[in-house]
């Protein structure tokens, strides 16, 4: 009967050896372990579970089931194989263990016999030659085709960490199944086909010499039996702790909706100035990173060539978590000012970390300090002053708010005045841009033919605040929400209309519950999906254009928003024609987070024209809609800077339903 | 050194400007009041002077709309005192009635360097600074874009058009008024502002009397005329050209 | 001597400031308005020679070593004892670095009357008005000059440079000067500004190219233009951004805001990015063929044709003329 002989040629020594050295690595682990969590309580607090059940799922469908590594394919794969290679391999080896040296040993009892002992070889054998696929996917990744996103870490010897795992990982598999081989080619059971690739080897010593050298079997078994032991010792001292860090930063992470940015802590003050500052989750966040670089990858700011990688913020937190004496100051020695400016808090890198890492959080956070301290650029400064003296970033008075509706008769409701049904809130841009306001007036015909009963604040809107927040200015954010609350407060209506994605975003997701907790918040393209969908709001005419649809940071990967603004182009007759980088993977035009009130970096190209001749590149397109008014302007001058006004127009969905009606 | 920043408020031009029914006016219905620009670079080159050298800054102003939020503001950005004058000011007060009453409250500080914006655009009557040195018996500079202190003597830059700079020498205790401070004003966040407001207190110094003598009287407001849209100049290409060299010749550019 | 109007030269460098004649020039007309004489005070060093194009009636000229270049506390002892004996009807100073200092303290230290950012002083019906602008320009206020001496600063507006200029020289009287003993101001030296490219924020005549010159070759016509109006090139962001011109010449919100005398705004659309740096420009002309641009709502006057029709019909008219 097929039985497992776990320590077949080992002597006795040597299986002690093996005890001693297992309690020893268990030592250094849990030293090493020690040591990490000891650094976490540099730590200001916010833990956060509850929700145990979401927590766990979580927990399930990403530690174990990786679903979100798994979505960029070639390292989904590699990670997943050499993930599950190990783990299995580990548990195998586990299992053999407690088969021999605790039931066989202490019970007489062996559960590895049979065609249970035939399984595990298969199984085992099957998960080695993964572990060995996945290795030679990750060699060819880091060596051969060298990815841009795994080069240039802030600190040289983090690539060597890199290849010491690799080597360590092929060294076992390989030495493990020689050991397996040498032992079939000794003991040549008759079940040795349940080990496939054992077999081979064994076929392949028999071929070549001596089939009972049981010294080269030891020899190689205490290898493997040591390099294993390395390995795991090194967990907490490389970044595979990844392993242990990442589970429990994913099932620590916020379930929250993503579009609610943590809101300051107030501590010295409402920013983080030092390492002490970070809460408990970041500096989680920061240890759980595996410096895969797929945020670096999404990052506009990264890719245009500006002085920020998502990545390389993470990474030199997380080497500041263990050195935080070493006299560097966390502004300007660790993390510039340019990195943290650079942002434009288009969610990206959260969106793909696939170890729930929240960058922009703690970029956020830094810049809080930025700003406490009125260390901040110009033009920022007099957005943020104007926002705070007039309630919008364009510095004009809050009387030329409404000045869009002149032409308008009858005069659009006034939502302070008389109950509506839409509180249509229409932000600073589509108010005050003068390049703006004809949209804004189609919006409001739409609206209008659609038979919505809607109004609008007048001069009693104010910036919602949502840039302000990301722009690191909490004080003036919590000033606007609380003004505009006690606007909303004092009016009738049934929902709330946004024409800005960054309004609608903050709207929805961080006002309080008396704004947003019973009543619906729309964005535009919702509202219209709703209208046309439910046959309000007919289009009489079939625009046939080409149309690429870019979707906005706030909407799309913020809130989700896909669907709708692509179901009213469709309904407005016009074929949509997808840019490869769409949805979720939309590049940001790179106004967002307080962006556009700053001085431009200096870039080798523009996030915005960068969009532009990705449009450009699909062939035939005409139209280049969009559902954000910066998106309208950001775009609109990207087609003149790129030179393809004769190839490409940018155009508010609104002007296309508009143009449909 | 001991600085008194003097700071005044001052129509804001964001707003559309009226004139009331005296006509001699402006109309105060919609008028908001905003610390004076050049005053925020005062306040400004007050507080780098202090960093750079240690002293205390004291602001002043005159008890108009929202001198508190200005006044905190200033605590925010670094001021240790506040003092607001309260009773008898019109939202348009005049600067020798202004610089007068401001006077006496100086002289009891007893500053070493008094800091205003050099010019506001309301002033009728002349510019704040000069009155108030000539009141307080000390020397002027006006146009200074950046002080240094040597003992008792500041070395002041003064701009001139064009951008020429004259560097003067100047005996403290003296007053300057401000152009532009060595950096510009800086930002300070909404949630210092509301701190301030919490831990600052402002003294409040009472006045009696209020003399605007020395300044002119207003018969008559008048807005200049702007058209609504440009003048189109019409006819052909010549035509247009002709009309063109003659409005340069107008402006006195050819 | 009750009606005669003094106007205080201001000299920078040993050139008179142009504002001088402007208020030479309003001067005359208050003067004669009131039947005073116009009298030219002249402060400096071996700088006699200065008043040779002054249109005054006379020229009042006091000599010292201390009133070399301008110093407040010297001008302020120069003139107070000066005002005082004369007691004229109007004194005019520059609303500049130079006269508005001198004015406050003389309104205080001779308890007279100050009325300052005066665009005109004029008479009506024999009584000597002011008009002050204020509010950015945004309002005139208009009124009696107060009596009996009044001081007032003046700044550009209705009156003209060269009114001011006279080709037959005004009789020049040499006046004694104060002692000078104890000046608490001193000029050490002048700092001359750096020398770089133009700096469009000061220069007084901007020719600024938008989008609608359409290649880069095309910016001759607008050099070409500008050479014969004696102009500087600057240009809205598409230009710039294409390389065409340096970001030195970029106007708006992440460029420079100008104020010159002219700005002439070629191919522009309008934007409010643009114009935000645009509007304390004295007067804007815009040439666009689109008759809806919003640069025509801040522009004073408008051609809506077609650029390159007319910028070369323009500069041939102006090397013609
Ligand atoms: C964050 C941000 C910052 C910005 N900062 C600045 C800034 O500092 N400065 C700046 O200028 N812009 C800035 N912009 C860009 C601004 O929004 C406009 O895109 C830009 O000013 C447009 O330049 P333009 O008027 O030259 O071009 P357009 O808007 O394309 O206008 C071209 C004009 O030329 C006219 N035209 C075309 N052909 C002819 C012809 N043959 N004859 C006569 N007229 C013709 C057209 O009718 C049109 O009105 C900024 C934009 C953003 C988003
Ligand atoms: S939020 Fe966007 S811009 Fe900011 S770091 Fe992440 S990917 Fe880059
Ligand atoms: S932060 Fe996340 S996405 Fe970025 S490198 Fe680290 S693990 Fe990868």
């Amino acid at each position: 009967m097929p039985i497992r002989e776990t320590f077949w040629n080992i002597p006795h020594w040597a299986e002690i050896g093996q005890y001693v050295l297992g309690l020893l690595t268990f030592l250094i682990l849990v030293y090493g372990i020690w040591r990490h969590i000891r650094r976490w309580k540099l730590d200001k607090s916010v833990l956060r579970p509850g929700q145990w059940g979401k927590r766990l799922t979580n927990l399930f469908t990403q530690a174990l089931v990786q679903l979100r590594t798994l979505k960029d394919i070639y390292p989904g794969i590699m990670h997943f194989t050499i993930f599950w290679g190990t783990i299995a391999l580990l548990i195998g080896t586990a299992l053999a263990t407690i088969d021999w040296d605790v039931t066989h040993l202490l019970f007489d009892f062996q559960f590895l016999v049979g065609v249970v002992y035939n399984l595990f070889e298969v199984i085992l054998d099957i998960f080695g030659l993964l572990l060995i696929v996945g290795i030679a996917l990750a060699i060819y990744r880091r060596y051969i085709s060298r990815p841009a996103r795994l080069q240039d870490f802030p600190e040289p010897g983090l690539g060597t960490e890199d290849a010491f795992i690799l080597v360590m990982l092929t060294l076992i598999a390989i030495s493990g199944y020689l050991v397996e081989g040498l032992r079939i080619a000794v003991t040549q059971p008759e079940w040795a086909a349940w080990s496939p690739v054992g077999n081979v080897l064994a076929s392949l010593f028999i071929a070549i010499g001596d089939p009972t050298n049981q010294t080269l079997h030891l020899v190689l078994w205490i290898f493997h039996i040591v390099i294993s032991f390395v390995m795991i010792a090194a967990i907490p001292y490389t970044k595979l702790f990844h392993l242990l860090a990442a589970p429990v930063n994913i099932f620590f992470s916020s379930l929250e909706p993503v579009g609610a940015l943590a809101p300051a802590r107030y501590t010295s003050g409402p920013g983080v100035e030092k390492m002490s500052d970070f809460t408990w989750n970041q500096i989680l966040n920061f240890e759980s990173c595996t410096r895969c670089g797929r945020c670096q990858d999404q990052c506009p700011a990264h890719i245009s060539g500006a002085a920020l990688s998502p990545r390389d913020v993470i990474i030199k937190l997380g080497m500041q978590v263990w050195e935080p004496e070493n006299g560097k100051s966390l502004h300007g020695d660790v993390i510039s000012a340019e990195e943290l400016w650079a942002c434009t808090t288009c969610l990206a890198c959260v969106d793909v970390c696939p170890v729930f890492i929240n960058q922009l959080w703690s970029i956020v956070d830094m810049r809080r300090f930025l700003v406490d301290e009125g260390q901040i650029d110009a033009m920022l400064q007099d957005a943020l002053a104007n926002l705070g003296r007039y309630g919008n970033s364009f510095g004009q008075s809050e009387r030329m708010r409404a000045k869009w509706t002149q032409p308008i008769e009858p005069k659009i409701k006034d939502a302070r005045k008389e109950p509506v049904d839409y509180l249509w809130f229409v932000g600073d841009y589509a108010s005050y841009h003068a390049s703006l306001t004809d949209i804004t007036r189609m919006t409001s015909e739409v609206f209008k033919k659609a038979g919505l009963d809607y109004g609008i604040l007048y001069e009693g809107e104010k910036n919602s605040g949502n840039d302000a927040r990301r722009a690191g200015e909490e004080g003036l954010f919590e000033m606007m929400v609380e003004e505009n609350v006690a606007t909303f407060e004092s009016c009738e209506f049934k929902a709330i209309v946004t024409t800005d994605p960054h309004t609608y975003n903050t709207l929805k997701n961080e006002y309080p519950a008396e704004v947003n907790g019973d009543k619906p918040i729309l964005h535009y393209s919702e509202l219209l999906d709703q209208l046309i969908t439910s046959g309000k709001l007919e289009l009489s005419k079939k625009l046939n254009y080409k149309v690429t649809y870019h979707d906005p940071c706030y909407l799309g990967r913020y809130n989700k928003i896909f669907d709708a603004p692509r179901r009213v182009i469709e309904a407005t007759g016009c074929t949509i024609v997808e840019m490869p980088r769409h949805r979720d993977q939309a590049l940001c035009c790179g106004a967002g987070g307080g962006r556009i009130w700053m001085d431009e970096i200096e870039v080798e190209e523009r996030p915005s024209e960068a969009r532009i001749h990705e449009a450009v590149g699909l062939g035939d397109v005409q139209v280049f809609a969009v559902t954000c008014p910066k998106d309208v302007t950001m775009y609109q001058d990207a087609v003149k800077t790129t030179g393809h006004e004769d190839r490409l127009v940018v155009k508010d969905l609104i002007e296309l339903v508009h143009e449909a009606l | 050194m001991n600085i008194v920043v003097l700071v005044k408020l001052v129509p804001d031009l964001v707003e559309e400007l009226e004139i009331d029914s005296s006509g001699a006016t402006l109309d105060t219905t919609f008028m908001r009041m905003i610390i004076n620009e050049p005053d925020e670079h005062a306040l400004e080159q007050a507080i780098i002077l202090k960093e750079r050298e240690g002293g205390e800054v004291t602001v002043l102003g005159p008890a108009i709309e929202d001198i508190d939020g200005v006044l905190f503001t200033a605590f925010a950005k670094g001021s240790d005192r506040l003092i607001k004058l309260v009773d008898g000011f019109e939202l348009e007060v005049n600067n020798h009635a202004l610089a007068r009453a401001f006077t006496s409250v100086i002289r009891e500080l007893n500053p070493d360097l008094v800091l205003t914006g050099v010019q506001a655009h309301n002033d009728l009557d002349g510019s704040l600074g000069p009155l108030v040195a000539e009141y307080l018996g000390m020397s002027y500079v006006g146009y200074v874009s950046g002080v240094t202190s040597s003992g008792d003597k500041l070395t002041v830059r003064k701009e001139y058009p064009g951008g020429l700079i004259g560097e003067m020498e100047v005996a403290i205790p003296a007053v300057l008024g401000i152009q532009s401070a060595e950096q510009p004003p800086r930002y300070v966040a909404i949630s210092k502002v509301r701190q301030a407001m919490k831990t600052a207190t402002i003294d409040e110094q009472t006045l009696t009397e209020l003399d605007p003598s020395g300044g002119p009287t207003v018969s008559q407001m008048f807005q200049p005329q702007v058209g609504e849209r440009a003048e189109m100049i019409e006819g052909d290409i010549d035509q247009i050209a002709a009309k063109l060299v003659e409005l340069f010749g107008d402006l006195g550019v050819v | 001597m009750g009606d005669n109007i003094y106007v205080v030269i201001e000299h920078l460098q040993g050139q008179v400031s142009e504002i001088s004649y402007v208020m030479l020039a309003a001067g005359r007309a208050l003067a004669s308005g009131i039947g005073g004489e116009l009298v030219a005070i002249l402060l400096g060093h071996q700088a006699q020679n200065l008043a040779g194009d002054l249109a005054a009636d006379r020229v009042l000229y006091m000599d010292d070593p201390a009133l070399a270049e301008f110093t407040p506390d010297a001008y302020q002892l120069a003139l107070a004892e000066l005002i005082k004996t004369d007691t004229p009807r109007a004194v005019l100073l520059g609303d500049t670095s130079v006269g508005a200092e001198v004015a406050g303290a003389l309104s205080v230290r001779l308890e007279i009357p100050l009325v300052s950012r005066c665009s005109s002083v004029h008479a009506k019906e024999g009584t000597p008005k002011f008009v002050s602008q204020i509010c950015g320009g945004k309002i005139m206020a208009e009124g009696d000059l107060p009596g009996p001496t009044a001081l007032v600063t003046m700044v550009p507006g209705d009156f003209k440079a060269e009114e001011g200029q006279s080709d037959q020289p005004a009789e020049v009287t040499s006046i004694p000067a104060p002692s000078f003993d104890d000046l608490k101001v001193t000029l050490k030296q002048y700092i001359e500004p750096e020398v770089g490219d133009v700096d469009i924020s000061t220069e007084p005549i901007l020719i600024a190219v938008g989008r609608g010159i359409q290649q880069e070759a095309n910016l001759e016509l607008a050099e070409e233009l500008a050479a014969a109006l004696g102009g500087t090139i600057c240009a809205s962001r598409p230009v710039v951004d294409q390389g065409w011109l340096p970001i030195s010449r970029l106007v708006g919100k992440s460029g420079k805001s100008v104020k010159p005398k002219l700005f002439l705004a070629i191919g522009i659309s309008g934007a409010p990015e643009h114009v935000e740096a645009v509007t304390g420009s004295e007067t804007i002309i815009a040439i666009n063929t689109d008759p809806a641009a919003p640069i025509f709502d801040i522009a004073k006057y408008g051609a809506n044709v077609d650029l390159f029709e007319l910028v070369p019909a323009l500069t041939e008219q102006l090397q013609g003329s």
